[in-house]
């Protein structure tokens, strides 16, 4: 094992935006094609009956049919496997199938889950709603109450799921703390990372076990897109204790196999793919997979102007006179703002609620006469959104609701694209205007 | 499954079916610091086609309790205990990289109780770089990164795993960091790096050997690995073209086709 061409101790594997540009991918087996073919097909030759049944009984790898897996779509799942630091990954069709499917593996009727109350608001009523429609209940705790997550845990608890910096009221999860409740109570940590991207913030490097993406927003960019992702961090020891049995015994629902023993790290990731992909479908198309592809080989050089963007936005509306409050972790006074150093030091995100003076009139006028942010229900696009969140995402919630999740009438979520900076300022004007003067400025 | 040998709990994967006295064993060895799960994609194929399989997870390894063994010869006594601890006369051994030297050594040792050797990415000796033996005794994670930095080819440095999703250098590095570094790769490395006979043990082995060595295999190089099968009477050696050290894994397909027809003529299967 000598290698005298190593002239030093660093490893060299490839990095960030290497692996954007080139993971999960071998252009020799694939006709030399430079560019990932999209395998636009339902299903795949088998050699004969032998290699048939090896690919049914998990001998080879290789796909049998687009519902299990695809090669366009394996490409986009180990690219961002190999991005976040994981061992595994299986995309899905958006990032709510993704979140469902990583509960369904983990869970079975009678569990109960901790989960952060600020989330959103398609994920809270999830979790609140249809989850105890399958025997799966939750206890919501606000991010930043760390002890709270302990004290909600029960015994059929099976983990603990929230979002990095929550929607949209951008309060952070002490991610390191609660990984280490989580991890002594011998449960996993599911964090939903969509607003940071590896790029801003790699969870497994600070505890947690499983992390799910919605690629709709910054990982594809574009807006073009619905897809989603779930990605294994490989060091939850699923043996450790007996929460976990379709893992870790022989299950009747895969040929007695036991995953945990014939998988290790990659274990949920198989399970997710063999039982979930198969009884559920929410498979990913190969040209939406392709799609994603493309907004990831220019993640870093998205981030940054994302980032930079917004901490010039955040400037402006701290010193504008529309603006009653900036909620953003740059800003000084945010709670957050030293863990966000800490969790998220290549920049804080993209993304900004603020208080618009005036209350809820002066937020509507205000959103509809912005011409460059588009008003709509995404976040994460190249381009500028804004939404009003009590009207619009979370507007199923009641009122006892929207207060527990953080949310007041005043509220504007902004999704800072990478438009020219002036641009956006500008745009802001005219609705800041619009909202002072709510009466006599209309939209049309 | 789980068996003891010499009084301590030992683990191996049957590759997904029942553990069968009736058919043919073939044990698979695994590499320094790494367990049973490395040859996933070996395993349930011999398993479903009429072999019984052990993928060990070796002392201190994986799921297996105890501490490391800290010699290549140790380890070579210990797989022939555990052939006689369940209750075989005879075996095939598998082996890749380390554990190459533990299955040739025990083949030599034990000429009558192993009837094939296959090495995977082996050499006659396997001198460890300094710099990469201290930080694995030193408990120092990089040690595990450089290793499956060398250890992986240019192709699998992209990725592009048989299996769906998974990522070959995330994966193989949470195998080798799944027990703390020092007890396993610490004392694996210092083993290997001690291990002097291995060209005396290839000259003992009579039976059908297969060495199948890789073109990017910076670990051990096709020429380390072909001098060693020289040694080996009658021994056939293959190689996989683009792919590094981690063959098992990066050009699992490949491996399987040329292991299978060499244990298929030389071990057969009892027919139905």
């Amino acid at each position: 094992m000598t290698d005298k061409k190593n002239k030093g101790t660093d490893p060299k594997t490839y990095k960030f935006d290497t692996l954007s540009l080139h993971a999960g991918y071998q252009p020799h087996k694939n006709a030399g094609s430079r560019q990932v073919p999209i395998y636009q097909t339902t299903s795949y030759l088998f050699d004969d009956v032998d290699h048939a049944a090896a690919l049914f009984n998990l001998e080879r790898g290789g796909h049998i049919y687009s519902r299990i897996s695809n090669p366009t779509v394996a490409v986009l799942e180990e690219r961002v496997a190999s991005l976040e630091g994981g061992t595994a990954a299986l995309a899905t069709s958006s990032g709510m199938s993704a979140i469902f499917l990583t509960i369904m593996t983990l869970c079975e009727a009678g569990d109960h889950l901790v989960v952060s109350s600020q989330l959103y608001g398609g994920t809270v009523n999830l979790f609140r709603l249809t989850l105890p429609k399958f025997g799966i209940k939750c206890t919501f705790v606000k991010p930043r109450d760390t002890q709270g997550f302990k004290k909600a845990i029960q015994k059929n608890t099976k983990g603990i799921f929230g979002e990095l910096v929550g929607n949209p009221g951008n309060e952070l999860m002490n991610m390191p703390e609660i990984s280490k409740i989580a991890h002594d109570a011998g449960i996993p940590l599911i964090v939903d990372a969509t607003y940071q991207t590896p790029y801003l913030c790699k969870p497994f490097e600070h505890g947690a076990d499983i992390v799910v993406h919605s690629l709709t927003k910054w990982m594809a960019g574009h807006g073009s897109s619905m897809a989603g992702i779930l990605v294994e961090g490989g060091k939850f020891d699923w043996m450790q204790n007996d929460k976990f049995p379709t893992m870790t015994t022989p299950y009747e629902g895969y040929h007695g196999l036991s995953f945990a023993e014939e998988f290790g790290p990659t274990a949920f990731t198989m399970k997710a793919r063999a039982e979930g992909m198969r009884d559920f479908g929410p498979c990913l198309s190969p040209q939406n997979a392709w799609n994603v592809l493309q907004g990831i080989e220019t993640l870093s050089v998205r981030m940054k102007k994302h980032c930079s963007n917004a901490e010039e936005m955040v400037k402006y509306l701290l010193n504008h006179e529309s603006v009653a409050w900036v909620s953003h972790p740059s800003v000084p006074d945010h709670p957050d703002h030293e863990l966000a150093k800490k969790l998220l030091p290549n920049g804080r995100g993209s993304m900004i609620a603020f208080g618009i003076k005036g209350g809820k009139d002066a937020g509507v006028a205000f959103i509809n006469n912005v011409k460059l942010a588009s008003h709509l229900a995404n976040v994460g696009d190249t381009r500028t959104l804004v939404i009003h969140p009590a009207s619009g995402t979370h507007s199923q919630m009641d009122e006892a609701t929207l207060k527990f999740a953080g949310l007041s009438h005043d509220m504007i979520r902004l999704s800072v694209g990478i438009e020219d900076i002036d641009d956006i300022k500008n745009d802001f004007e005219v609705g800041f205007r619009a909202a002072r003067k709510p009466r006599l400025v209309s939209n049309q | 499954m789980k068996f003891e040998v010499n009084g301590a709990e030992v683990f191996a994967s049957t590759g997904g079916r029942p553990f069968d006295k009736t058919k043919p064993l073939i044990i698979f060895v695994h590499g320094s610091g790494l367990t049973h799960m490395t040859w996933v994609l070996q395993t349930r194929y011999f398993a479903f086609h009429g072999y019984t399989v052990l993928a060990l997870d070796m002392p201190g390894h994986g799921l297996s309790s105890g501490e490391s063994l800290k010699s290549i010869e140790e380890m070579a006594d210990w797989v022939s205990d555990v052939i006689d601890s369940v209750g075989y006369k005879e075996a095939s051994l598998v082996g890749h990289s380390q554990g190459c030297l533990v299955t040739m050594e025990c083949a030599a040792k034990n000429p009558n109780k192993i009837k094939t050797l296959s090495l995977m990415g082996g050499a006659g000796a396997i001198p460890m770089n300094p710099e990469l033996l201290s930080l694995a005794e030193n408990n120092n994670p990089k040690a595990v990164d450089l290793m499956m930095d060398w250890a992986h080819g240019p192709a699998g440095h992209f990725g592009g795993h048989p299996v769906p999703g998974l990522y070959h250098i995330n994966t193989g590095g949470m195998l080798a960091k799944s027990r703390t570094i020092k007890n396993t790769l610490g004392v694996d490395f210092r083993a290997c790096d001690n291990y002097k006979n291995g060209f005396e043990a290839a000259k003992k082995i009579k039976i059908p050997t297969l060495s199948i060595l890789a073109t990017g295999d910076k670990m051990c190089p096709v020429k380390e690995g072909k001098k060693l099968a020289d040694l080996i009477d009658g021994s056939k050696v293959e190689i996989i073209d683009n792919c590094g050290h981690m063959m098992l894994l990066e050009e699992a397909d490949r491996v399987l086709k040329v292991l299978k027809n060499f244990i298929l003529i030389n071990y057969p299967a009892k027919k139905n």
